[in-house]
């Protein structure tokens, strides 16, 4: 970035100083600073799992009183799932798509600017909630009522912050599909498209149809609570368990907006360090597709014990249980794409292997969870815990890091120091591993969830995950150093950058430059 | 106002009613859900507090099942108990039972009981021809009373059902919420 302008054919690079950063509507611009946006965000949200499991180091109260605790675990989520995880995806859409499709910019660059900087307010917002009487909101990130009502002074500010950064994720999301619809270079038909691209398409589409039904239930709570309705009380005729139908219908396709993403960045690792094309490229899109439309049809598997119908359970099960059938499609032709492959074990593709073993690790515990009589037992335990941890720690977050080592050289125009990204890989897939491999264990034992202290038969597993969570965390500064480092200098990178790359992101030179194809190239 | 930024416009605004769409979607949930416990009578508000009518009482001869009553206050204030723990019906004969009600909150107030029957299939086939949660119960400062309930449980009950559970939650109205 500190070259951009030089190469820059137009001769007018960005205003220089901080005006750049708070006028800009550059999609390289704005998607450096989504992607600086949700690296704090992760680390503010990594302080907080670090003060929990410091909390869980041990049996008994130590540091946090439990209604503290109960904010961290809140917060921990919301931070991490709405300003971590989505945000850092958004940035990579950002920087990416445009380049992937052959295109000058975004579709719609204003409104690219404003989501930002309102997701931007919406944590400060939401963080500000720490400051006022009553702290933050302590419900859990699903905020069920009726205990959610029983937030203090925050519970609005919490309720607003949701609404912004909905409202900022759907703009996002209608962008990168006015910009894929409309803005793809000559020839570059969909099932040409690379499978980065595919997956936000979908991905953004899922986010169209479910965050506005998320605002629509938070703002139900905001009315019961200031407006006497009563969508979910049950004293006035409502019902609390429709809540959580509402929250789910919203929630489930949530988890698939984080992961899709991650899906499709391994899509194009894996091959570009396999030296092979993707195996099944069409299948592939298929996949997405299907996990997309399976996603909106199996949200109770959440709350098979707030009391449902057998056939309910059934159908429930079922289509929980048919989402591993597109699932394993990727597992497998990302595992056929390696076959016969000239394989190298750069950074991302260290991410991107990690991604494949774990992430299936989270997938089946995924499918015990589906079970009914199983769930019974499992739910609301650390096996919970466990299992969504595996898919969006060593999932979303390793995808995302796998991305972030991949087009690095690309954003900034420099090598990074291959052997600290090495360290930084396997020091993480260990101490993910030592974190939330235990959980299970302790999750069949029957440990409960969000609770700040355990029965003393608890206290090993406990300790092997906390130390684990600090070793996890810590690692992570060595992430923030390498990215710092390689902003700063290194090694130039070429404009391919990797032994083989495909796509016309390796064909503009490294750094990119600050306009690229206003020209449309052509595809063939 | 070039031709793609117009292409990119209008695509936009279509995404945006969509949006919308979906916003409203997540309201239409509300009479859904309702619709949905309808058909099924599962926990269905509408099935649970409908007064229903008897005409003609019929026993069904050599049956016998067990309702047994329960109640709680889950914001306290009050307390509400069966005068009874359980009593011993025969389907398709009407029955009464009574509750005792107190009312501790120190003011006068008034009071709803949300009525729920489980195993949940059996919902359909309990009758209340007359219950006091049909309506809010008024209730003078530190006033105690019994409410009445009056129910036939439906002959056409699964064989397989032999006991169920009748439960009131009872809630102050006036309470503010949250």
């Amino acid at each position: 970035m500190a070259h951009a302008g030089h190469q820059d054919d137009h001769g007018h690079g960005p205003p220089k100083g901080i005006v750049r950063w708070l006028t800009t509507t550059n999609h390289k611009d704005i998607g450096t600073m989504y992607l600086v946006f949700s690296l704090l965000m992760f680390l503010i949200g990594g302080a907080f799992a670090f003060m929990i499991r410091a909390e869980l180091f041990e049996p008994g109260l130590q540091l946090l009183n439990p209604a503290v605790f109960n904010q961290m675990t809140t917060m921990h989520a919301l931070v991490m799932v709405f300003g971590a995880v989505m945000p850092a995806t958004v940035g990579l859409a950002n920087w990416m798509i445009p380049m992937q499709i052959g295109a000058a910019d975004m579709a719609l660059p204003r409104m690219n600017l404003f989501s930002f900087w309102l997701l931007a307010f919406a944590f400060l917002l939401l963080l500000s909630t720490f400051l006022m009487p009553g702290g933050a909101p302590a419900s859990g990130w699903t905020l069920y009522p009726p205990l959610v009502l029983q937030t203090g002074e925050a519970f609005p500010m919490a309720i607003f912050a949701i609404h912004l950064m909905g409202a900022s994720s759907i703009m996002g999301a209608i962008n990168v599909i006015v910009t894929i619809v409309n803005m793809r270079a000559p020839g570059m038909t969909l099932l040409k498209m690379p499978l980065f691209s595919w997956s936000w398409l979908i991905t953004a589409y899922l986010l169209i149809a479910v965050m506005p039904v998320f605002a629509g239930g938070v703002t139900m709570l905001l009315t019961d609570y200031f407006f006497k309705t009563s969508f979910f009380n049950a004293a006035g005729g409502g019902d609390p368990v429709l809540f959580q139908h509402v929250f789910w219908f919203f929630g489930h396709p949530e988890v698939y907006i984080m992961i899709l993403p991650a899906f499709g960045i391994v899509s194009e690792i894996i091959p570009t360090f396999s030296r092979k094309p993707i195996f099944g490229y069409e299948a592939m899109v298929y996949a997405i597709a299907s996990i997309a439309f399976l996603s909106f049809i199996v949200w109770a598997h959440h709350m098979f014990t707030v009391g449902m119908p057998l056939a309910g359970q059934l159908f429930f099960t079922l289509s929980t249980m048919l989402i591993a059938v597109p699932t394993g499609v990727k597992i497998f032709n990302w595992t056929a794409t390696m076959w016969r492959g000239s394989v190298s074990f750069e950074p991302p593709m260290l991410f991107a292997l990690a991604f494949l073993f774990l992430f299936t690790i989270g997938g089946f515990s995924g499918l015990m969870l589906a079970i009914v009589p199983a769930d019974f037992q499992y739910h609301d335990t650390y096996f919970v815990v466990a299992h969504f941890h595996y898919v969006l720690v060593p999932g979303a977050v390793f995808g995302i890091m796998g991305a972030v080592y991949y087009w690095l050289p690309k954003w900034t125009g420099h090598m990074y120091d291959m052997r600290l990204a090495k360290w930084h890989f396997w020091l993480s897939a260990i101490f993910v591993n030592v974190l939330f491999f235990p959980q299970h264990f302790l999750g069949l034992a029957g440990m409960p969830r969000r609770i700040p202290d355990y029965a003393s038969q608890f206290a090993d597993w406990n300790m092997v995950s906390s130390i684990g969570a600090f070793g996890f965390g810590l690692s992570q500064l060595l992430f923030v150093w390498l990215i710092v480092k390689c902003v700063r200098g290194g090694e130039r990178a070429t404009a391919g950058v990797w032994d083989w790359p495909h796509g016309l992101e390796w064909t503009v030179p490294s750094p990119a430059p600050y306009h690229t194809f206003e020209k449309a190239p052509e595809v063939h | 106002m070039s031709e793609p930024g117009k292409r990119n416009r209008s695509l936009a605004l279509r995404l945006v009613l969509m949006a919308a769409g979906s916003f409203a979607f997540g309201f239409a949930l509300v009479p859904l859900y309702d619709v949905f416990c309808e058909v099924t009578g599962i926990g269905s508000n509408a099935v649970l507090t409908r007064a229903g009518t008897v005409d003609g009482e019929v026993p069904v001869p050599n049956r016998t099942v067990v309702v047994e009553f329960t109640a709680s206050v889950p914001d306290g204030g009050w307390t509400l108990e069966p005068v009874a723990p359980s009593m011993e019906v025969q389907p398709g004969r009407l029955y009464e039972a009574h509750y005792r009600a107190r009312n501790l909150s120190g003011r006068e107030t008034t009071g709803q009981a949300v009525p729920s029957i489980s195993p949940m299939r059996a919902a359909r086939y309990f009758v209340k021809t007359e219950c006091f949660c049909f309506t809010p119960q008024h209730f003078a400062r530190d006033e105690e009373r019994e409410l009445k309930v009056r129910f036939v449980v439906d002959r056409e009950l699964p064989k397989e059902i032999d006991r169920l559970t009748l439960s009131y939650a009872f809630y102050d109205v006036e309470r503010k919420a949250g």
